[in-house]
């Protein structure tokens, strides 16, 4: 299936759960945080929760700024 | 809620207290605009700050994840205070503060809703929006705001935890383009912190908001962007304190006409 993360399409596998996803693109889930659909997603429901057709995840990390 | 009174954030000697947890530093620095990770981390050391803000950013998933700024072991020790900056929406700025809070676990938010790109002044309608719901979510809001009392009070009543006046536009370094709105917010605004965020270019810009009566400055390019960012960070430290301190003492009034210091009898004739 089809997913867009931070605005780029990827293909994974149906039911890819969120930390599937993270090992996948072979982030560190610790300093990471995940929206998905505009609803942000805590770090304990990253390994129940199944992404489906044509969500759109936004993951995010602090960087510097003011 | 009526300006009367002394509040416990503007007492003499108190520190500054935010979200219930009292700070020795009265300096609040940005961690953007720094050449490098270990300038950054040896010009906070030498500002003294104990509150340090971030920015929220999409991952460059090219990287692996790695660079995250949080990944530098000497930001450990500081408060970190995310920020919404580059919203332009209550919408977008709520979403920025509920994913600053899953990455932070803490509710503390320096609040930016933007309504202009060349001046980056605030959108004080969508702030106050983008306040209240924020409030009501458990966050500790900082809104980075207009010096204007009329906004400054409904953010106040919004459940504000400090209001946050910008000296001159973000990044300007013009310094406290208008001390007068800066005095009357802090004769009205008195139960809150109000700290300058933005405009500060120098340490005299710094020090000028401390005698005013200011609980705090915030501040990033004036130190980034300095030629010695450390020896900036340090000028920032002691101008902030310099101000404070000439701030409790009480400065004399001013005079149109000279008065003798030296006594005016007994002179040789």
């Amino acid at each position: 299936m089809k997913v867009f993360v931070n605005g780029e399409q990827r293909q994974c596998p149906d039911r890819t759960t969120i930390a599937a996803l993270l090992r996948a693109l072979e982030l560190p889930e610790g300093r990471i945080a995940v929206e998905r659909n505009r609803e942000v997603v805590p770090r304990s429901r990253h390994s129940d929760t199944e992404l489906a057709e044509g969500d759109r995840l936004e993951l995010v990390r602090f960087v510097g700024g003011g | 809620m009526n300006g009367e009174g002394s509040p416990a954030s503007r007492a003499p000697g108190r520190s500054l207290e935010l979200g219930g947890v009292a700070y020795g530093s009265r300096l609040i620095l940005g961690t953007g605009k720094y050449a490098t990770p270990a300038l950054m981390e040896e010009s906070l050391e030498a500002s003294g700050t104990e509150i340090v803000t971030v920015a929220v950013r999409r991952i460059d998933l090219s990287s692996g994840g790695r660079g995250s700024l949080l990944d530098s072991p000497g930001l450990s020790r500081y408060t970190i205070l995310p920020n919404t900056a580059g919203c332009y929406s209550a919408e977008e700025a709520v979403r920025t503060a509920l994913l600053a809070r899953e990455l932070g676990l803490s509710s503390l938010l320096k609040l930016e809703v933007i309504g202009d790109p060349r001046t980056l002044f605030p959108d004080v309608e969508g702030l106050l929006q983008a306040t209240r719901v924020l409030v009501k979510e458990g966050f500790t809001v900082l809104p980075y705001t207009s010096d204007d009392l009329v906004i400054a009070k409904k953010l106040r009543d919004a459940g504000a935890a400090a209001i946050m006046p910008l000296g001159a536009p973000i990044g300007s370094g013009l310094g406290i383009q208008n001390r007068n709105h800066l005095r009357l917010l802090l004769q009205e605004i008195r139960d809150i912190p109000v700290i300058v965020d933005a405009g500060v270019g120098t340490a005299s810009d710094a020090a000028i908001a401390m005698e005013l009566g200011c609980d705090g400055v915030l501040m990033n390019t004036g130190v980034a962007g300095a030629k010695n960012p450390v020896q900036m960070a340090r000028a920032m430290r002691m101008a902030v304190q310099a101000g404070r301190l000439a701030f409790e003492a009480g400065r004399v009034p001013r005079k149109l006409y000279a008065s003798a210091s030296s006594p005016e009898e007994m002179m040789i004739e």
